[in-house]
């Protein structure tokens, strides 16, 4: 690993493995996370992305290997040592102090005056646009407002790193599609390096400048956003993230970088080749439903003939259910528009469902 | 229709008012029995004119607050000085009481504390443990108490044995004897409140403290001790204000010069020296106190809740 690449990483973790008695939680995982970098640990409840997050606060000590913070070692740092806050779940905002007395307390926890500290507690309330809540108690604050005070109040140190471990699981819809914007702002705005932990896959797609998606205490892929929604991996990337048709193909050859493959039926399909894939595998191929279209006629690769099994209707798109007749049954999602509407078609109608060029992709395992 | 759905409602809530009226007449009359009973008894005894070989004579008299408060020379006959004796008692009563309740916190809280911090399931057997010695007689207890502390007792000859001290502590018949005494008796009503407190702490603000640069001892001070305040509260109440009325430590472990008010108000009780309204006053009086205290408390409670 070149040393000015970890002169940059704000954080570094080297083979770091958890392990609760018998029960490996986290199994070697290593990344590098840049400075001002918005970074999403994704995966679903029990995949070890909040053992990480902890790890990195300092509530977890490391079995085996090391994180670095700044290219230094901060294993043997308490949490109250190291440079990095926190935004809680239930964001355990102190019960009985005021909102500037929350804001205002780790400023003050590092040897700041009381002075310095309320300064810096309006600025940050200012920021998260609270300033008319600043004397009340948490308890008299709505959710989303509780939300920015825990913000506010992991921000009032100036962190090196930002930890958010799922902070707007708690919100309503519609608050926390508003929140997603404004920490996005706010990430730009300080500067300050964001580890975000969440499940929520929209979120991480949304907010995320790279995102390392986890299951059963490993890193299955970490890249940009688009990279891991347009190039899943394997199949837990592709099933997690985002909706897909997932189709079981065998790969007969690569040529210059394509892999030319057929259904079981016999049907011939080409795509991408992919690393890890060679000729001979048995492998499934992930198409996202919005890179597909329908049509009357065959067009002259990639097309499948089925049979329209439904129609659903969600709003922004319309999902066509079809029934290949070589295979199994594929998602297709058509905008709700009049460009989209016109490549719809009746229940029990035949229908060719084409994949856009490039929009297959092979999955390792 | 819509005049019957009015009616409906409010003979609905009359039956809730009836049947919550019946159902609270047990607490009531638990309150009236053995509470207010008891103190109105209390209230008019101390009122009333003193016979000699214990009881009460029908007839008004200040006689017993008098005696509390006033010193008239020894015949009784000279105006009203200020009697120092029994505010002396009270006062070492209050001390006593005082300071065993502040060793009942320093021991019990990190007690309760390391109790709510075990697993879920080996709570309930912490807390029994803490229990086991107060199946047993209080007053066996406390006898236990004197001989284990006697100069000739075990912790006196093993201390003597390891070599630590040289002659014996001497620790009987001493206010410390006193105070060991109302401690052993009263911690476990020290830490089952603040037990019952720690455990429904929220332990992620301990952890939003730490990840907020405050040491272990801040943490202690700004979090948690407001945050279980209610159950410390309770437990010193629950310890001080039994210590204070205690005559059992007192008498068996301190002796003549240790005497508390529970020993003076026992003894216009029991024994031929009775004065049954001179008690009853004494124990007003401790009471008013007692309530005069938890008042300034609440009131200072409540203020310290609305600065918020």
């Amino acid at each position: 690993m070149p040393l000015n690449k970890d002169a940059t990483a704000a954080i570094d973790v080297r083979n770091a493995v958890k392990r609760y008695g018998d029960f490996t939680a986290l199994k070697t995982i290593s990344l590098s996370i840049r400075d001002n970098e918005f970074f999403t640990l994704l995966g679903p409840s029990g995949c070890g992305k909040t053992t990480l997050l902890r790890m990195i606060a300092g509530f977890e000590d490391v079995t085996e290997g090391a994180i670095f913070l700044f290219g230094k070692e901060i294993e043997n740092l308490p949490p109250n040592k190291r440079p990095i806050n926190t935004v809680f779940q239930n964001y355990a905002l102190f019960p009985h102090m005021t909102v500037t007395d929350n804001v205002a307390f780790g400023v003050q926890r590092l040897g700041k005056s009381r002075q310095e500290a309320l300064r810096r507690a309006g600025e940050m309330l200012e920021l998260v646009q609270l300033s008319q809540f600043a004397e009340r108690k948490p308890a008299q604050l709505s959710g989303g407002q509780q939300q920015r005070v825990a913000l506010a109040r992991a921000l009032a140190p100036s962190p090196k790193v930002l930890l958010l471990d799922e902070p707007l699981s708690a919100l309503d819809l519609k608050l926390r599609q508003a929140m997603r914007f404004e920490l996005k702002e706010i990430q730009r705005e300080t500067g300050i390096t964001f580890i975000f932990v969440t499940h929520d896959q929209e979120e991480a797609l949304t907010m995320s400048d790279r995102i390392a998606v986890m299951s059963s205490g490993e890193v299955q892929q970490l890249g940009e956003a688009r990279e891991i929604y347009e190039k899943p991996r394997n199949m837990f990337v592709a099933d997690f993230i985002g909706e897909t048709n997932l189709l079981e193909v065998f790969v007969d050859k690569i040529v210059e970088g394509r892999a030319m493959c057929h259904l079981g039926g016999g049907h011939a399909l080409t795509c991408d080749a992919v690393e890890g894939v060679g000729e001979g595998a048995k492998v499934h191929m992930s198409i996202r439903p919005e890179r597909l279209v329908l049509s009357e006629t065959e067009a002259p690769e990639n097309s499948l003939r089925g049979t329209v099994h439904d129609n659903i209707f969600v709003g922004t798109d319309i999902q066509s259910v079809i029934d290949l007749d070589d295979g199994p049954r594929m998602l297709v999602r058509t905008s709700n528009s009049d460009r989209g509407k016109k490549h719809l078609f009746e229940r029990g109608a035949t229908a060719y469902v084409t994949m856009e060029g490039g929009a297959a992709r092979l999955l390792v395992d | 229709m819509a005049g019957g759905v009015a009616s409906g409602g409010s003979s609905s809530a009359e039956t809730y008012k009836e049947a919550r009226n019946f159902l609270l007449l047990p607490a009531w009359a638990v309150l009236v029995i053995f509470v207010l009973a008891p103190v109105m008894m209390m209230f008019v005894y101390s009122f009333l004119t003193k016979e000699f070989r214990g009881g009460v004579i029908w007839e008004f008299s200040f006689a017993a607050y008098d005696q509390f408060f006033c010193d008239r020379g020894l015949f009784g006959d000279e105006p009203c000085s200020f009697e120092w004796t029994y505010i002396g008692i009270f006062w070492r009563s209050i001390w006593q009481a005082g300071l065993a309740t502040f060793f009942a916190l320093l021991i019990g809280f990190p007690t309760a504390y390391f109790i709510a911090t075990r697993p879920p399931h080996l709570r309930a057997i912490w807390v029994f443990l803490i229990t086991i010695p107060y199946w047993v007689n209080l007053l066996i207890r406390t006898v236990s108490m004197k001989f284990l502390i006697r100069d000739t007792g075990p912790l006196n000859e093993f201390l003597l044995w390891v070599g630590i001290i040289e002659s014996p502590l001497g620790i009987a018949y001493t206010n410390t004897a006193v105070q060991l005494g109302l401690f052993y008796s009263y911690l476990p009503f020290m830490v089952l409140p603040i037990y019952a407190a720690v455990e429904r702490y929220n332990f992620a603000l301990s952890e939003a403290a730490a990840d907020l640069y405050a040491s272990k001892w801040t943490t202690l001070r700004l979090v948690l001790l407001p945050a279980v305040k209610p159950g410390v509260i309770a437990g010193c109440i629950l310890v001080f204000v039994p210590s204070l009325g205690s005559f059992l430590a007192p008498d068996l472990l301190g002796g003549a010069r240790n005497f508390m008010i529970g020993s003076l108000i026992d003894e216009q009780f029991r024994g031929s020296a009775g004065n049954w309204p001179f008690g009853a006053a004494a124990s007003m009086i401790l009471l008013s106190m007692v309530l005069l205290l938890l008042m300034i408390f609440a009131r200072q409670q409540s203020k310290a809740e609305g600065r918020g």
